[in-house]
């Protein structure tokens, strides 16, 4: 009898799919409620989406030379090339790349950076966090006295710091290739700070908690215990600091590129860009600094907002 | 005290330690110097000769008690790229970084408590909105933009300041100073606003968030029931007890102010130790950014240590314990 009643309720549990889950929560609420979430939401989704489909939506591929004619250099936006004819929604730079493709692939580096660099951060900050927490003694003390001294630090500075010491360790000739990976890997490590200790303060609070301890007293490994248990109970604010961290990587990453830290001239995310642009600031040539500069600033702005929204929905407090 | 003190400052020895264990390893591991040093054509004779003259022949601990040695008397070895003492040239490009930076946080502070105070008392007024709306912004645009955007407004459209360089500078002994001739004096406005603006909305924010906690206070409520004028409740009474977290901030901010003057002084080209920090990183010039490493930590460390000590003099609560009291 009890068997008969389970099949029948079962699939009506099922039949309420995730997506109707989702609309029904409170989170979405709130979402549909607050117009700057919502229309953060659409520009990071545009950007996101055009920064992936780049070699779709680009009218030219800047980085192929064969495409490129050094005669459409500097033309203004909108308005045909003296000499060629030719004309740009975004007008040329120097070398006559279309302003508005590179853009596109700039903005592919400044994300993919961004993301990657987060993530980065976010495993290594979640599982020293963890660990810390868990384990407690002297990991921990080693763990957060590193943290500590790190955040004495601005980041910058560190993610600058870490990216000369690695630029010394790569070979000469390796050393362009490389600045991505170098990159991500220098704002990663300049960032896990905050995960670390978020997650450690939300570990120590759960570790007390009896479900920790029911998985324990079943014989289940610390690992498990911690990545299983625990960890999914800690991750809410996790992922208010990741979103936060992610304008903040993506600012970071353009500054390194602006200050000729970062990405190279021949993989230009938009910091190059920018950088690349204000050379031509006092002959007049304004578009070529001041297209990536507005989309490195509604891509930072937009993420943060989300950002700020995520921590308020978030937060039970606020509500 | 005197135990939380000796603590603090054991506690600031053990990071300096480890920053300068991390500088040594940059020196001893990171990059070949003879390779930065000579260009492709070079004998053995001249890498031997390079190799004797730096001391990389000897041994690991020889090499990091030598550099410790060193950099307590503030000898950071040679740059690898202009083949001078880094000391030297860090000597030399100081001023310019010390003056930018005491120029941004005077700017800061100055204009952070002001508009603190002007927010907090007049909450709703048109002015008090609009300084509000603006520093949202002004902390979402990325700081190399700002000074991009000033250069272009003042320098490029109405050419009113320099863009660049500290203009004329006066030698006084070892210091360069450009406090005294108008180019250098018109050169560095723009510079300590692109520095001092991020620091400035935020002790902005501190103080004014401060000074609405303590305005909802009892005895502010007394105060105005005594009929005291309301400056003097906002000054004497109020601002005054805002100040120890606000000067904590503005401790802690003067050596960020310093770090991000790297920034600043890259897109103006200003000749401080920022500048030299960012052509070292690309030129892999390992003495330069070890000493720059080295003096950063220790003026950070330092700030640190000091903020912490200014609590006993400002809070008087603090120093209870000393007194022997209850």
């Amino acid at each position: 009898m009890t068997d008969l009643s389970d099949q029948k309720i079962a699939p009506k549990v099922a039949q309420k799919s995730r997506l109707r889950v989702f609309l029904d929560s409170d989170i979405y609420y709130t979402f549909r409620r607050s117009p700057i979430a919502v229309i953060s939401t659409i520009v990071v989704t545009i950007l996101v989406l055009s920064a992936i489909f780049a070699p779709l939506i680009a009218p030219t591929n800047p980085f192929n030379p064969a495409s490129l004619n050094l005669m459409n250099g500097f033309t203004p936006p909108m308005a045909p090339n003296a000499f060629t004819g030719e004309s740009f929604i975004l007008g040329t730079d120097d070398q006559g790349r279309d302003v508005f493709s590179t853009i596109l692939y700039g903005m592919r580096i400044s994300l993919f950076v961004g993301v990657a660099a987060v993530l980065f951060a976010m495993v290594l900050g979640i599982t020293l966090g963890l660990i810390s927490g868990y384990v407690g003694g002297w990991t921990e003390t080693i763990i957060m006295r590193i943290a500590d001294v790190q955040l004495t630090f601005p980041s910058i500075l560190v993610a600058m710091l870490i990216f000369g010491i690695a630029k010394g360790v790569t070979p000469i000739e390796y050393r362009d290739q490389m600045a991505i990976w170098v990159l991500i890997i220098a704002i990663g490590l300049s960032d896990w700070v905050q995960f670390a200790r978020v997650v450690r303060g939300a570990t120590l609070v759960e570790k007390r908690k009896e479900y920790v301890e029911a998985a324990r007293l079943i014989g289940r490994k610390p690992y498990a215990v911690m990545l299983r248990h625990i960890l999914p109970n800690v991750l809410s604010p996790v992922l208010v600091i990741a979103t936060i961290s992610l304008a903040l990587a993506i600012i970071a990453e353009a500054t390194l590129s602006f200050l000729g830290v970062g990405a190279p001239p021949t993989q230009p995310s938009l910091g190059t860009l920018i950088r690349i642009g204000q050379g031509f600031l006092f002959s007049g040539e304004w578009w070529i600094l001041l297209f990536p500069a507005l989309t490195l600033l509604t891509l930072a702005l937009s993420v943060n907002l989300l950002g700020d929204w995520l921590r308020d929905a978030l937060n039970p407090r606020l509500r | 005290m005197l135990a939380y003190t000796i603590r603090r400052v054991a506690q600031s020895a053990l990071v300096l330690l480890i920053v300068g264990l991390v500088a040594f390893s940059m020196f001893r591991f990171v990059g070949d110097p003879i390779e930065n040093m000579l260009g492709q054509e070079r004998t053995v004779e001249d890498i031997e000769r390079l190799r004797d003259q730096l001391g990389l022949n000897q041994s690991f601990a020889v090499q990091y008690f030598k550099f410790l040695e060193g950099a307590v008397q503030g000898n950071f070895g040679v740059s690898y790229r202009q083949g001078r003492p880094v000391a030297e040239i860090l000597m030399e490009r100081a001023p310019a970084t010390l003056e930018l930076a005491a120029v941004s946080a005077v700017f800061a502070i100055i204009l952070g408590i002001a508009f603190g105070v002007l927010t907090a008392i007049r909450r709703d007024g048109f002015v008090a909105n609009f300084i509000m709306s603006a520093s949202l912004i002004g902390v979402s645009l990325p700081t190399f933009l700002i000074g991009i955007l000033l250069i272009y407004i003042f320098s490029v459209e109405l050419g009113w300041l320099p863009s660049f360089g500290r203009g004329e500078t006066v030698q006084i002994g070892n210091w360069s100073t450009g406090f005294l001739t108008t180019s250098g004096l018109q050169a560095l406005i723009l510079p300590s606003i692109t520095l001092g603006l991020y620091q400035m909305t935020l002790i902005m924010r501190l103080v004014r968030s401060e000074m609405l906690e303590v305005l909802r206070q009892d005895y502010i409520r007394f105060a105005r029931a005594r009929g005291l004028k309301s400056r003097a409740i906002n000054f004497r009474h109020a601002l005054k007890n805002t100040m120890v977290p606000v000067i904590t901030v503005i401790g802690l901010q003067l050596g960020a102010i310093i770090a991000f003057a790297i920034i600043t002084e890259t897109v103006f080209q200003w000749p401080g130790v920022g500048l030299l920090f960012i052509n070292a990183i690309q030129f892999v010039d390992i003495p330069v950014m070890a000493a720059y490493l080295m003096l950063i930590s220790v003026m950070f460390v330092a700030i640190n240590l000091i903020v912490d000590m200014l609590y006993f003099l400002i809070d008087p609560r603090l120093r209870v314990d000393r007194a022997g009291g209850h």
